[in-house]
């Protein structure tokens, strides 16, 4: 009996040690942008799975694209990437399939989230957060509230030198197009040349193009009214109230913000169960009140305090809602026109 | 002057460096220019081609080139105007103060650039320090439009730039042998004579290599005209990235980048060929 | 004279009005810029509490250090070579190109090339293409100081019996030295700055991330005071080092 006891004992030390020596190499390399996740993630992830976790950060989207479509991802293993960016890595082979077994908090995904155009059924992304483009603006400065992309491109007197417009090129033309009433996707030649137009019109009236202070512009008066991300235009709400978001008549681009496993990843186990970790109820909430984007994290949006979609009424959009509007697909064979086009709007004086 | 193997010697570790870790694999990378951007942004090995080297004389192109040459001209002749001085009094001053100068001017690019570039844009916005403190000495009512434009661009380059220039000139300067100066002085030339006829033409290889580190930083550099210049004004520097890393057609950017950088060379032996017949030295034997 | 003086104080009042800017903002309490919420330290606070600032600091420090000592040394005997070897065009193309190229091309080049030939990417990849374009500006100056150096000083000492290395040791590097540090100055500060070469010859992951990586990568949600704070401390160790080097020296440059 004492000598069974003591076997046992030593096979459970022994099971325990190589158990816990495997967790030890076991380490996962993921690259987001920075403040995007919870502080503490890399603890919490640990105590629940034992993993280590190194946590790289990118600015934009573009420079992790260039690095991993150079180095074929080599070294990473998760990434957070826009949705018409993971549709481009999946075309260049550089993503592994998302094993829905291994994920089962993907079952805390509304339903739409399961039908994005760039990925149906999710089977190379998972969507972390997603949101819509609109007008931002300073409600008790200008003096009629925008209704149309058409207020941001030929804007009344007031606003002339006030305004600004998103330099990422896919949101910039995006904002002619849906003014036009055109897909946000065309590469046709005509409509590439019509916006072309009316966006080196809309440049006279430009304060600047801008990515990351226009919401601090705003604060300041600097800017009355800015093409702007939802969750962006959030920031400045929470500094000025007075800031308010529109989704312009004419409509929206939806973007979603993914996660995706590179196929160099020589652990993607554990990168499955670190977007498993990522979807659970309290990480979806935390995006909502950090970050104040909408999570396509069901049980994490029902978690939030309702106060939150008072405060920022963007964010209570539904789903079914947010898929009205067209998603930014990768273009394809059309980007070289439509990187001409943005060029010569660039250009233009 | 003989050339000796032990100059090969010295050269060797130097040119290896180069050849392997900057020839190597920008060939890599120019060879993409006779290929094809693939549908989804890799490369089509299937379709070699001429078209990018086509394609990089469009009108569109060269103009960004030309602008983005003379803003960085203008951005050289400002840096030279404001750092030849700014060497000649370092070079000047007691040998004991002249590495303190130096680290002086250099010490601010030890921050990151991009916090400078903030405080540059604190400092010229509309409600920023200038234009606050222009309003209240009461000698304008309006604020001046500083920033988002052309100037500021130029400022910003120049910023950055301009202590490259002191350092390099200051070591052109520095062991400049004071009794020719002197010795035209007391032959009679004036202060602007001897300086334009004797110690110019003598720190002139400090001022081309000052010329050349500003021009030419310039001209690449896509964050000055991004974050000064509000993204109106596009360089080549914002075109080539865009081409890399928005466009993800590398094939086109390698183009670019190609003609920038034969352009670049032509400059410099243009250069280099006028200061080798303004000092009447010939090829060494 | 004096005028010239005046001058080097106004182009320093130039180079030091964003420090100021940025020191000031260091110390305000309230996150904005545009408003001055009173003074206070916690910006500092939250910077000693934030690894992943001091972490990448460090490793800037560490890749500026490695990249700027090779390059002086290769940057220094290249130029002695080439000042006294026949001109050539190619070598002189060479010697301009790592100036020239965009930094996207060589970014991007050296990426692919380290990947083809699998080498280990962490600080050390970047390092070796910092030398790259550090050696280029190095040479550079290093070689416009030579233009002007006189050749048969070299000849006699040899004449009287030194070895090459001697002359090298006690008569050239005491005359150009000036040259060289400010080389060596250029280097550094290229490389204690520089973003999109070192963004993508690093390795995956926080262990090689550089400051400027570090900061580039916060912009999203704009620049916190957290990094004015560090600017500041840089600023201020490096004004000490400076006063330190000056006293212990006499500032007095080998040669002087």
């Amino acid at each position: 009996m004492k000598f069974r006891t003591l076997l046992s004992i030593a096979a459970g030390a022994v099971m325990l040690a190589a158990g816990s020596t495997a967790a030890l190499a076991e380490k996962l390399v993921i690259s987001n942008w920075d403040g995007y996740m919870p502080k503490d993630m890399a603890e919490k992830f640990k105590a629940a799975t034992g993993i280590d976790l190194e946590i790289a950060v990118h600015a934009t989207n573009e420079e992790i694209m260039g690095k991993v479509t150079a180095s074929g991802g080599e070294g990473y293993d998760v990434l957070f990437v826009s949705s018409p960016f993971a549709e481009a890595l999946n075309n260049l082979g550089l993503l592994a399939p998302i094993d829905h077994s291994k994920i089962p908090n993907l079952a805390n995904l509304y339903a739409e989230a399961n039908e994005l155009k760039h990925d149906p059924g999710n089977t190379f992304s998972v969507p972390y957060t997603w949101g819509t483009t609109g007008l931002c603006y300073r409600s008790d400065l200008v003096k009629t509230a925008p209704t149309s992309w058409n207020d941001l491109l030929t804007p009344s007197d007031d606003l002339k030198g006030k305004i600004t417009m998103l330099s990422t090129d896919r949101w910039l033309m995006a904002a002619g197009f849906l003014a036009d009433g055109l897909s946000v996707n065309t590469t046709d030649q005509a409509d590439l040349d019509k916006v072309r137009d009316q966006l080196i019109a809309a440049k006279r009236n430009l304060l600047a193009y801008d990515d990351t202070t226009f919401y601090s512009k705003l604060v300041s008066g600097e800017a009355l009214m800015v093409q702007a991300w939802d969750g962006w235009c959030n920031y400045g709400i929470t500094d000025k109230p007075e800031i308010k978001y529109v989704i312009p008549k004419e409509g929206s681009d939806l973007w979603a913000d993914t996660m995706v496993i590179t196929k160099a990843s020589k652990n993607p186990e554990a990168a499955a169960k670190f977007i498993d970790f990522v979807m659970n109820a309290d990480n979806g909430k935390w995006v909502v009140e950090n970050i104040m984007y909408k999570s396509p994290n069901k049980a994490g949006m029902e978690a939030v305090d309702k106060s939150m979609f008072e405060k920022y009424p963007n964010m209570a959009i539904t789903p079914a809602e947010l898929l009205k509007y067209e998603q930014l697909r990768d273009l394809g064979s059309g980007m070289k026109a439509f990187s001409k086009t943005v060029s010569e709007v660039m250009a233009a004086k | 002057m003989k050339a000796r193997s032990g100059t090969w010697l010295l050269m060797l570790p130097g040119l290896m460096w180069l050849g392997l870790l900057m020839v190597v694999p920008c060939l890599l990378v120019f060879v993409l220019i006779f290929f094809e951007r693939g549908i989804y942004g890799g490369i089509d090995w299937q379709a070699p081609t001429l078209e990018n080297i086509a394609r990089v004389f469009d009108p569109l192109y060269l103009s960004i080139f030309v602008d983005s040459g003379i803003i960085a001209g203008v951005s050289t002749l400002a840096a030279l105007l404001i750092g030849y001085p700014a060497a000649y009094a370092i070079a000047k001053a007691p040998a004991s103060r002249q590495t303190a100068l130096l680290f002086l001017a250099i010490l601010p690019f030890w921050t990151n650039y991009l916090i400078r570039t903030y405080a540059w844009i604190v400092l010229l916005n509309p409600a920023g320090l200038i234009n606050s403190l222009l309003i209240e000495l009461g000698l304008r009512s309006e604020p001046l439009t500083l920033l988002y434009t052309k100037s500021a661009v130029v400022l910003g380059l120049v910023y950055s730039y301009t202590p490259f220039v002191i350092l390099a000139i200051y070591s052109a300067l520095q062991r400049l042998d004071p009794s020719y100066a002197e010795a035209s002085r007391d032959l009679g030339a004036g202060v602007v004579q001897t300086f334009l006829r004797i110690t110019l033409p003598l720190t002139a290889p400090g001022v081309a290599a000052g010329a050349v580190f500003v021009f030419v930083l310039s001209i690449g550099n896509f964050v000055t005209p991004d974050l000064l210049g509000g993204g109106k004004f596009q360089m080549v520097g914002n075109l080539i990235y865009d081409q890399f890393l928005s466009a993800r057609d590398w094939p086109f950017g390698a183009a670019l980048s190609v003609l920038l950088i034969g352009l670049m060379l032509l400059l410099l032996f243009a250069q280099a060929v006028a200061s080798l017949r303004a000092r009447g030295e010939h090829a060494r034997a | 004279m004096r005028a010239l003086n005046g001058w080097l104080i106004a182009v320093y009042g130039f180079l030091y009005l964003p420090i100021a800017v940025l020191m000031v903002l260091s110390f305000n309490r309230s996150g904005m810029p545009t408003a001055w919420g009173g003074f206070s330290l916690e910006w500092y606070g939250k910077l000693a509490s934030n690894p992943k600032i001091i972490g990448a600091a460090w490793n800037s420090l560490v890749v500026a250090v490695w990249a700027t000592a090779i390059s002086t040394v290769l940057g220094t005997l290249l130029a002695l070579g080439v000042e006294r070897a026949r001109p050539s065009a190619c070598r002189e193309a060479l010697l301009f190109a790592p100036m020239v190229i965009p930094d996207i091309v060589l970014a991007i080049a050296l990426l692919s090339f380290f990947t083809l030939i699998k080498f280990t990417l962490g600080l050390q990849s970047i390092i070796m293409a910092h030398v790259v374009f550090n050696l280029a500006f190095v040479c550079a100056v290093v070689r416009a100081r030579l233009k002007s150096y006189d050749w048969s000083l070299n000849e006699a000492s040899r004449d009287l019996g030194a070895t090459a290395l001697a002359t090298f040791f006690r008569i050239t590097l005491p005359l150009i030295g000036p040259a060289v540090l400010a080389g060596a100055l250029l280097a550094f500060t290229l490389s204690i700055d520089e973003f999109i070469i070192a963004y993508f010859t690093a390795g995956a992951g926080q262990s090689s991330t550089t400051l400027p990586m570090q900061i580039y990568a916060m912009i999203r949600f704009g620049v916190t005071p957290e990094i004015n704070a560090m600017a500041t401390l840089v600023m201020g160790v490096s004004f000490v080092m400076v006063l330190a080097a000056q006293r212990l020296n006499k500032g007095r440059l080998p040669g002087t």
